[in-house]
């Protein structure tokens, strides 16, 4: 976060990219369940709140012996909607922001299917949001690493045990080794990987949106389990 | 974006930061407890089938300095033989890069988490006396532990005192030395420097100078003040206050009051400045000792009607006797005059 306000702007325009790519799903997620916007001046103000992330450089002084990012984040964000609508009544819709190729409607879908309800924690919410979008987003590039090295079935077993959602019980190895085809040591060799794997992509992915050591502790000791 | 529900999200949070123990000879049973840099997990040991404590550099590490931290803290474990330190049996990387250390499994209660109330006044001084042994063996090997505090105390099943966490230690120059020519080398910290980085200890814990940013200048008397810090919860419940008035208060207001001589011990180990306080653990506990034997303290001067009193209070049996004897003769004396 604190790269997004580097002198070079290579950097800059790289950190702020990470930044879209890993924390656009909540914030959007937050402005439509938190904030109670329509859809589309969700996606605006969406696209608003990045674009100053970058051009008015509000994320970058971001101290992390003062607060965790993510509360910081979030404080910022509901400061720039509190303030937003004076702005956002002189615009066009979607007219100032530089805008990015974002899929609201897959968000949309994801806000339909967790079925959110009235009550809800705005910081609690944006925290599960948000780890939900860095793990979502680094299985997404577990999965295309294993397909370019041909490592499908290590990701099918992942994919079949790790990702298994809480509608029904989680399968057993053995289970999975049947379905799969594959003995029982193997399976959890491959779980093993990937988990390994995921663990690195997850760390990559934060090291690259971060600009101190402090800060990507911070952030990795918060996803790891340390709940707040 | 793959949609993943909070059920696998949760999920995934607690298996990938799991030690791939793959390779090794120990399989993870549980996860004990978690650390400011490490993660210590219960495993089983398959080569001699036991239980053993693997603690796991948790926290991601770019510059690997908090390897070359834990590393050093296995070092330094492996190289403090007492019975007061636990154990360590292994140290290596897994094979996600990660650090890691067995040591001896050991069952029983933090100091922090200990019932102290039906404890006496006497058995508590003894509790924290015992601390002094293993500290004053680290000093002498001139390491300092640096965050003393309850929760790095440990009271084993069996009534033994285990000083854990020695992942901030400081290591002199000529101790790291001596690590060097022996065979742990790869993991000491450099020669001459502190073992941590910046952020040293536990806040509600540090001496003053730690506090102040001066942890490199830490000193045994850095760790007289954690000793007392524990003397201090052990007594009053709470970690000490910041200065030495309010430490003179907290104490003074206790109660059941407490002997002016263990308020003094208490009060000189606390010592905002750390000239004014024992010069070494040895000192703290010698005035434990003498305090538990009813004599006088280096850390208080009594008044003379003071020392008549102890006086009296440690020869009571014999003056008793005396004075019976005294009386009897005199009675003896008048009864046989005529």
């Amino acid at each position: 976060m604190l790269a997004t306000g580097s002198s070079d702007p290579r950097l800059r325009e790289e950190a702020w990219s990470a930044l879209v790519h890993a924390y656009w799903k909540p914030v959007y997620k937050y402005v439509r369940v938190v904030w109670k916007a329509e859809e589309d001046d969700a996606r605006d103000l969406t696209q608003g709140f990045f674009t100053l992330a970058l051009e008015a450089g509000f994320l970058h002084d971001y101290d992390p012996a003062r607060a965790r990012s993510r509360t910081y984040r979030r404080l910022r964000l509901q400061r720039w909607l509190s303030n937003e609508p004076k702005a956002a009544q002189r615009q066009k819709r979607g007219g100032g922001y530089r805008t990015v190729d974002l899929d609201f409607a897959g968000a949309e879908r994801e806000i339909a299917a967790a079925g959110h309800t009235s009550g809800i924690d705005a910081d609690e919410f944006f925290r599960r949001e948000t780890i939900r979008a860095l793990i979502s987003s680094a299985v997404d590039e577990l999965r295309r690493q294993c397909a370019a090295s041909g490592k499908t079935a290590q990701f099918a077993v992942f994919e079949r045990y790790d990702l298994h959602g809480g509608e029904t019980e989680r399968p057993t190895y053995r289970v999975v080794a049947d379905e799969l085809g594959l003995p029982v040591t193997q399976v959890t060799n491959y779980l093993a990987w990937a988990r390994r794997e995921l663990r690195r992509i997850v760390l990559d992915q934060l090291f690259a949106m971060t600009g101190t050591d402090a800060e990507f502790r911070a952030e990795a000791l918060e996803l790891f389990g340390v709940e707040p | 974006m793959t949609w993943i529900d909070d059920d696998a999200v949760r999920h995934l949070r607690a298996v990938i930061d799991q030690p791939d123990l793959s390779d090794t000879r120990y399989v993870l049973l549980d996860t004990l407890g978690r650390g400011g840099m490490g993660t210590v997990y219960l495993a089983r040991d398959t080569a001699l089938d036991r239980e053993v404590a693997l603690k796991v550099l948790s926290l991601p590490d770019p510059d690997d300095g908090l390897a070359r931290r834990m590393r050093a803290e296995a070092s330094i474990l492996a190289r403090l033989e007492h019975p007061g330190i636990v154990p360590v049996h292994d140290a290596g990387r897994l094979p996600d890069g990660r650090v890691f250390y067995v040591m001896k499994r050991v069952r029983g209660r933090r100091l922090d988490q200990l019932d102290t109330a039906a404890m006496s006044i006497a058995d508590l001084v003894r509790l924290a006396r015992r601390i002094c042994d293993p500290i004053a063996f680290a000093h002498a090997h001139r390491i300092i532990h640096r965050d003393l505090k309850p929760a790095n105390v440990m009271i084993g099943d069996f009534g033994e005192v285990l000083v854990l966490d020695w992942g901030v230690a400081k290591v002199s120059r000529e101790a790291q030395q001596e690590v060097e020519r022996g065979s742990m080398g790869e993991g000491t910290p450099p020669a001459g420097q502190t073992v941590a980085g910046d952020a040293i200890g536990t806040p509600g814990w540090m001496a003053p100078e730690q506090r102040a940013g001066g942890a490199a200048d830490a000193d045994e008397r850095t760790d007289v003040y954690g000793i007392a810090a524990i003397l201090f919860f052990l007594l009053c419940g709470g970690p000490p206050p910041d200065s030495d008035d309010a430490i003179r208060g907290a104490l003074e207001q206790r109660g059941p009051p407490l002997h002016r001589r263990l308020r003094a011990i208490v009060g000189k180990g606390l010592s905002a400045d750390a000239a004014g306080r024992y010069a070494s653990i040895t000192d703290l506990a010698s005035d434990l000792d003498r305090f538990l034997d009813g004599e006088p303290v280096a850390a208080h001067r009594d008044t003379p009607l003071e020392r008549a009193v102890a006086w009296l209070a440690k020869y009571r049996t014999a003056v008793i006797l005396v004075l019976t004897y005294i009386v009897l003769r005199v009675i003896f004396i008048l009864a046989t005059a005529d």
